[in-house]
């Protein structure tokens, strides 16, 4: 098991955001979180890295126990995550934030960079760019080229496909797809767009105001008739 | 003619001393948002540090040359940047997180802390230095005025570009540059990537002090009085430099530190050497009113 959450609850100051939360990714999975707008998604995927910090419960990655590390040790330990609202550095060029990205692992960008390129010619163009001046659609794809710069054995996505364009957003779905089949990268994503997320992925959580209610296959979950009242927008 | 250009020299080489204390404010206000009050007063120690050595060195017979003016630089950075990460560590680590005023209040505690500490442990009085480096050249000579370029400033002008182009490739070259942008500009991000942002900050003060450190010790060696005062006064005009060139910009700090020194200088000798300090605070309080942003400040064009 890569990452193993088990009973754990977070939150900010009175807010309690995440209730006895257990969830797992196994190596080499694609695991989807869905929820309504506030149901705690954002806070689940931080709460992995440490901010904020869980308040019960314990966080392994494989096979470590992380939930009292500082958030730079355990990103450092093979974990990465495009965040929501993208956090691109704005004053930086596009190559000095995706140099940023490799700079955990400590090892030469260079490759990656390639891989990165290849994956989001559009980053390539703009490498001398100001990473506050793209648009953001661009921005979003800085994000995960940026997560995808440090090698992850985990990656966490929130929201990736948002502000993108249909084919861009398909494009980036494939990419996860294929970075997953090539390389065995486990990821947790969580995505507005269920439909899409729930066939993407190999198994899926529904998170309802920080409590897990559901949990099985992706295309499993997609035929559940609470599902598709709920988040996909086919129900009556 | 020869008179201002006189003035104009002796303006570039107090404005450098400025200009490496200023990249201090605005290095720390950078990373995180708060001018640390106490850095005139680690300026201070600076001065101290590097007089200490100096007598140290004098009495051995050892102050010769420009290896020992070297190695009081190197000691005074050391000493010195151990007090700056010792302030950070005290006054503003526990603080972070808190509300805003609370770190600014801990800053001027720190200041006066420093100030009296060195009150009673080097005493009140004012600390005179012989001439260690003299010398220099005639520029030029007009009716009876002479136009020198002494060594010491010749001295001052190239230690501080050299100490500044080193800082520069630091912050704009190494991955240490590259974290503490990251933490200036999103401090949570820069800790998703794997950045130590305590450690990122701790080391901003470090760097910061270092640079004051020199400072102190080229305003020492070229005025010969220091006391335990100093950093006050020197603190301030640093600090409104810092503001004019746009806080939060090094470059800025730098042009705003030359301007500053440049601005005193010239009033004292076409106006009034008892107000010369009054120059500085004008312009502070001008710059605060009419562009806050000052001369290299960004201008908020992001998008968020
Ligand atoms: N920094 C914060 N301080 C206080 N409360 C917060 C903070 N961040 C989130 N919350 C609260 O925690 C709850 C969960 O927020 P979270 O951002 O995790 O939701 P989400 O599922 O990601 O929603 P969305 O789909 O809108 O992104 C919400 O009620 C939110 O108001
Ligand atoms: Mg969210």
């Amino acid at each position: 098991m890569i990452l193993e959450l088990e009973t754990v609850s977070a939150g900010y100051g009175a807010v309690q955001a995440l209730t006895d939360v257990s969830l797992h990714v196994a190596e080499g999975e694609i695991v989807t979180l869905i929820g309504a707008n506030g149901a705690g998604k954002s806070t689940l995927l931080m709460t992995i890295c440490g901010d904020p910090r869980a308040r019960a419960g314990r966080i392994t990655f494989d096979g470590q126990d992380i939930t009292a590390l500082p958030t730079h040790a355990i990103m450092r330990g093979g974990i990465a995550q495009s965040p929501e609202g993208r956090r691109v550095f704005p004053r930086m060029t596009v190559l000095d934030n995706l140099i940023m990205g490799a700079e955990v692992a400590g090892h030469d960008p260079g490759r990656d960079l390639e891989r990165v390129y290849t994956l989001f010619p559009r980053l390539k163009e703009r490498a001398a760019q100001r990473g506050g001046t793209l648009s953001g659609g661009e921005q979003q794809m800085l994000a995960i080229g940026r997560a995808l710069m440090a090698r992850p054995r985990l990656l966490l996505l929130d929201e990736p496909s948002l502000g993108l364009a249909p084919l861009i957003a398909r494009q980036i779905f494939s990419a996860i797809r294929e970075l997953n089949a090539r390389e065995g990268l486990s990821v947790l994503l969580v995505e507005q767009n269920a439909n899409q997320a729930l066939r993407l992925a190999h198994r899926g959580y529904v998170l309802v105001t920080g409590r897990i209610t559901l949990e099985g296959p992706g295309r499993a979950l997609l035929d559940r008739p609470e599902i598709r009242d709920a988040y996909l927008g086919t129900g009556a | 003619m020869a008179y201002a250009l006189q003035q104009l020299i002796n303006g570039i080489s107090l404005g450098m001393i400025y200009g490496l204390i200023a990249v201090g404010y605005t290095m720390v206000y950078g990373i995180i948002g708060m001018i640390n009050f106490a850095h005139g007063d680690v300026f201070m120690i600076g001065a101290f540090t590097a007089l200490i050595t100096i007598v140290l060195l004098l009495s051995g017979g050892m102050m010769e040359g420009p290896g020992a003016i070297l190695l009081v630089l190197l000691v005074s950075m050391s000493v010195t940047a151990l007090y700056g990460w010792t302030v950070e560590r005290l006054a503003y680590r526990p603080l972070r997180g808190s509300f805003r005023l609370a770190p600014l209040i801990s800053a001027i505690g720190m200041s006066i802390l420093l100030q009296n500490y060195v009150q009673v442990s080097q005493g009140a009085r004012v600390k005179p230095l012989e001439p260690i480096v003299r010398g220099g050249f005639e520029v030029m000579r007009e009716g009876g005025f002479v136009v020198q370029l002494s060594t010491i400033q010749i001295m001052i002008v190239s230690i501080t570009l050299s100490v500044l182009a080193v800082f520069t490739w630091l912050v704009t070259r190494t991955p240490l540059g590259r974290a503490m942008r990251a933490c200036e500009q999103d401090r949570k991000m820069a800790a998703l990537l794997g950045v130590d942002t305590d450690r990122t900050i701790s080391l901003t003060f470090v760097i910061g002090a270092a640079l004051a450190a020199v400072a102190g010790s080229l305003y020492l060696i070229r005025y010969g009085v220091i006391d335990f005062y100093i950093g006050f006064l020197v603190g301030v005009k640093a600090f409104t430099a810092a503001v004019l060139g746009g806080i939060g910009s090094l470059p800025g700090a730098v042009l705003g530190g030359l301007l500053i020194g440049l601005i005193e200088t010239f009033w004292s000798a076409y106006f009034s050497v008892q107000y010369k300090d009054v120059a500085a605070f004008a312009v502070l309080v001008m710059v605060l009113i009419f562009m806050p942003t000052g001369l290299l400040g960004r201008q908020e064009v992001e998008k968020v």
